[in-house]
């Protein structure tokens, strides 16, 4: 007999008074009201009575853009690790990348990466599969074998590189209609960035660091919406980062195209001036750019051409990054301070309320992923996985106290507001006062 | 007037730094005229020659500055990096730092590795770039502003009216950003003739003038200097063939022929004879190629003194 707990003294994400009641791994009653009157729940009693002190609760996040590194680079991360740091971070869901090693290529690969992640049993973890043997963009991988694995992918990507062969993008584009799946491109035009290093500009210029100009990923995602238009196929854009690639998108909408996007917490709020430090922990594929870059991002992700967050959270073991900025490898670790972040850039600086950034976070991304478990809105009959935020409570990123195995956030020491308190994963506490329960 | 405590890139310096660093290399020129060529300033520092791309001239000129001060010399000449798997930046560091160096000269092909050097942690004392990458060569700015000064200006001041023309591979040459750099603090008017190709993204904003052709303005300059250019960026497509390029932005007799009777010829070496510039110009009498190399002892001695030493007037005090 499963035990019911009940909840009380919360808010929604729209800030009305909220009283749930959790019976197993689903939620059994959901009462909200924007009036004065107190909802009031079943006359079933129940096992435990769970105040939370007023903070917010909403779907837990849903990450499409996750480095998890297991199988083949075990220093820097394995599924349980990036588990515990997702769900600290208030994810319920992320998305394996592929490019580990062995590249998740065959049924075998992603079947083991989601494997790994029901014995961890923190979060869904979804693989995503290459599009490529290798990712080497020579040949299609078995798309549909791991399709139809136990892992399901729908999502194929080969994060790291580009799908740069326009034949071998259509083909791709075409294929994936066969389950509804969407191909997620990492645009870099890979001959017009070779050795790149920073954002092409003034500031590279100066610092004598190999640039990597804006057109690499503009001229691919506008090559990209028109093949997906061409084929009748879907098109997802992977860590969004220039101006003039969300005004191609803006204008593929506009036509009608399939096409979604997403954007990194640190493209929202960093900027290519960092690098003068040649701290490598500023160092991320695509690049840093400039201010009015982030600017036209976060405009993008406001009007809706952006239609999600996601963290590519990148980890490296200290020896990639305490070097020379060539030395280095590409990348940032996200998922602890994804809400955080993206507040500080989205809500606090009033173009986006709170509730639209939750959606941006949660039921966007599995909408576009085919969650199905974490597409809908918190209700009667949902599966019981939810994040608690308080929102007054301010902290510090300290690196050193990373829940993933490495260390290499550029936001260490900052500030932040939007503390996320607890997250509960199909009926079970994984998450609570700050804490990974296992 | 304070100095820095490292000399990573000539945008540290102020004017006054810079036409301090020129004076105090005259100073020493003069000394050095003298039969006793070393002075005892930095007696019982041990100075490490930190070099990971084969330079055997700048390594030489630093390591007879440093022994000219009476200091003692560690040559470490890195093979490999952490590209390549070798010793990391950071291990290598940390050794010479416990084996006590007190300052280090560091050559290193990646741009800002001499910053990461002085800022994070790994080495105490005084860290100066030898040049880094594409980044910078702020002792062979200096030594050319030295040069071009004891042509056509003055001890105590700075290269105000001077007429320069950097030509050719602007985009890859740490030594066209130094002095671009420092040219500008001390008043010189600099312009850039090189191929749009080579050309880095933002150049508008540099203080410098760009031209994409040598011969309408060539007796405008005061200082020619030609930059090398190397033969893979033939076949990055920067530009067609080698002849091309010499033909167009190679300084040859005939150009010379055209320059101003007092221009001189600088070039910061090594030279590809009959690319940037033909033999003849190269060992004509307008040439002050030589005269770099003299004064880049000179000038090290300098950067080392004013670095190490903590003072900035009277030399021979240790």
């Amino acid at each position: 007999m499963s035990s019911k707990m009940s909840f009380t003294n919360a808010v929604d994400v729209d800030g009305k008074a909220l009283e749930f009641t959790v019976v197993g791994d689903r939620i059994t009653e959901w009462s909200t009201n924007s009036g004065s009157r107190k909802p009031t729940l079943g006359d079933v009693k129940s096992d435990e009575v769970i105040d939370l002190g007023g903070m917010t609760v909403v779907p837990s996040f849903v990450d499409l853009h996750t480095h998890l590194r297991e199988p083949g680079k075990e220093d820097a991360e394995t599924v349980l690790s990036g588990s515990r740091a997702a769900v600290k971070g208030g994810f319920g869901a992320i998305s394996a990348m592929p490019n580990t090693n062995p590249v998740a290529d065959t049924a075998g690969v992603v079947e083991q990466v989601h494997s790994l992640g029901v014995e961890a049993e923190l979060c869904d973890v979804f693989p995503i599969g290459a599009v490529t043997v290798g990712q080497q963009g020579e040949r299609l991988a078995e798309i549909l074998a791991m399709a139809e694995s136990r892992a399901k992918v729908r999502i194929f990507s080969d994060d790291g590189h580009c799908v740069a062969d326009p034949v071998l993008m259509r083909r791709a584009l075409e294929y994936v209609k066969i389950f509804d799946g969407v191909i997620a491109q990492h645009a870099q035009e890979p001959h017009l960035t070779r050795g790149a290093q920073m954002n092409e500009s003034e500031v590279s210029a100066r610092l004598g660091l190999k640039g990597w100009p804006a057109v690499a990923e503009e001229a691919i995602i506008a090559r990209d919406v028109l093949l997906a238009d061409h084929v009748q196929s879907r098109l997802h854009v992977c860590h969004v980062s220039t101006a003039g690639s969300v005004e191609i998108i803006r204008w593929a909408k506009t036509r009608g195209i399939n096409v979604t996007a997403e954007v990194t917490p640190h493209h929202l709020l960093l900027t290519e001036d960092l690098a003068s430090t040649y701290d490598p922990v500023f160092k991320v594929n695509p690049p840093l750019r400039s201010a009015r870059d982030v600017e036209v991002l976060r405009e993008g992700l406001a009007d809706g051409t952006i239609d999600i967050i996601a963290t590519d959270h990148a980890p490296h073991p200290d020896e990639s990054k305490d070097c020379e900025w060539d030395a280095a490898a590409f990348g940032m670790t996200g998922l602890e301070t994804a809400l955080s972040i993206s507040y500080k850039a989205m809500v606090e600086s009033g173009l986006m309320t709170f509730a639209r950034l939750i959606d941006s976070l949660t039921m966007k991304p599995a909408q576009i992923g085919g969650y199905t478990d974490h597409a809908s809105p918190l209700k009667e009959g949902s599966f019981a996985s939810f994040t608690v935020i308080d929102n007054q409570r301010r902290w510090h990123v300290d690196r050193e106290k990373s829940l993933s195995r490495s260390r290499n956030t550029p936001f260490h020491g900052l500030e932040l507001g939007c503390y996320v308190h607890d997250v509960m994963y199909r009926g079970s506490w994984v998450l609570r006062a700050g804490t990974v329960t296992r | 007037m304070k100095f820095p405590k490292h000399l990573l890139s000539v945008e540290d310096l102020s004017r006054e730094n810079a036409i301090t660093i020129l004076d105090t290399a005259s100073e020493l020129a003069r000394v050095s005229d003298g039969s006793i060529k070393k002075l005892p300033t930095l007696r019982g520092r041990a100075i490490v020659n930190l070099f990971y791309e084969d330079s055997t001239r700048t390594r030489i000129s630093f390591e007879t500055a440093a022994k000219r001060l009476s200091a003692d010399v560690i040559n470490f000449s890195a093979k490999g990096s952490s590209v390549s798997k070798g010793e990391s930046l950071k291990d290598t560091a940390l050794t010479l730092q416990a084996m006590g160096a007190d300052a280090v000269i560091i050559r290193h092909p990646s741009s800002g590795a001499p910053q990461r050097l002085a800022e994070a942690g790994w080495i105490k004392g005084p860290v100066i770039n030898a040049g880094d990458g594409t980044h910078q060569h702020p002792t062979q700015a200096l030594l050319d502003a030295f040069t071009i000064r004891n042509r056509f200006g003055e001890v105590g001041k700075g290269l105000d009216g001077v007429k320069i023309a950097i030509i050719g591979d602007i985009l890859h040459s740490r030594v066209a950003r130094s002095n671009v750099f420092l040219a500008s603090i001390l008043g010189a008017e600099v312009t850039l003739i090189s191929p749009p190709t080579l050309l880095p993204v933002g150049i508008e904003n540099w203080p410098a003038k760009i031209r994409y052709r040598i011969d309408d303005h060539i007796n405008d300059f005061d200082v020619v200097m030609p930059l090398r250019i190397q033969r893979e960026r033939m076949h990055e497509g920067f530009f067609p063939t080698e002849r091309e390029f010499s033909r167009h932005f190679g300084v040859n007799q005939d150009r010379l022929a055209k320059m101003k009777s007092s221009g001189v010829i600088l070039h910061p070496g090594p030279m590809n004879r009959g690319v940037e510039i033909d033999a003849l110009s190269a060992d004509s009498d307008r040439s002050l190629i030589v005269n770099q190399v003299t004064n880049g002892v000179f000038v090290r001695m300098a950067v080392l003194y004013l670095l190490l030493a903590g003072v900035n007037q009277g030399l021979g005090e240790s």
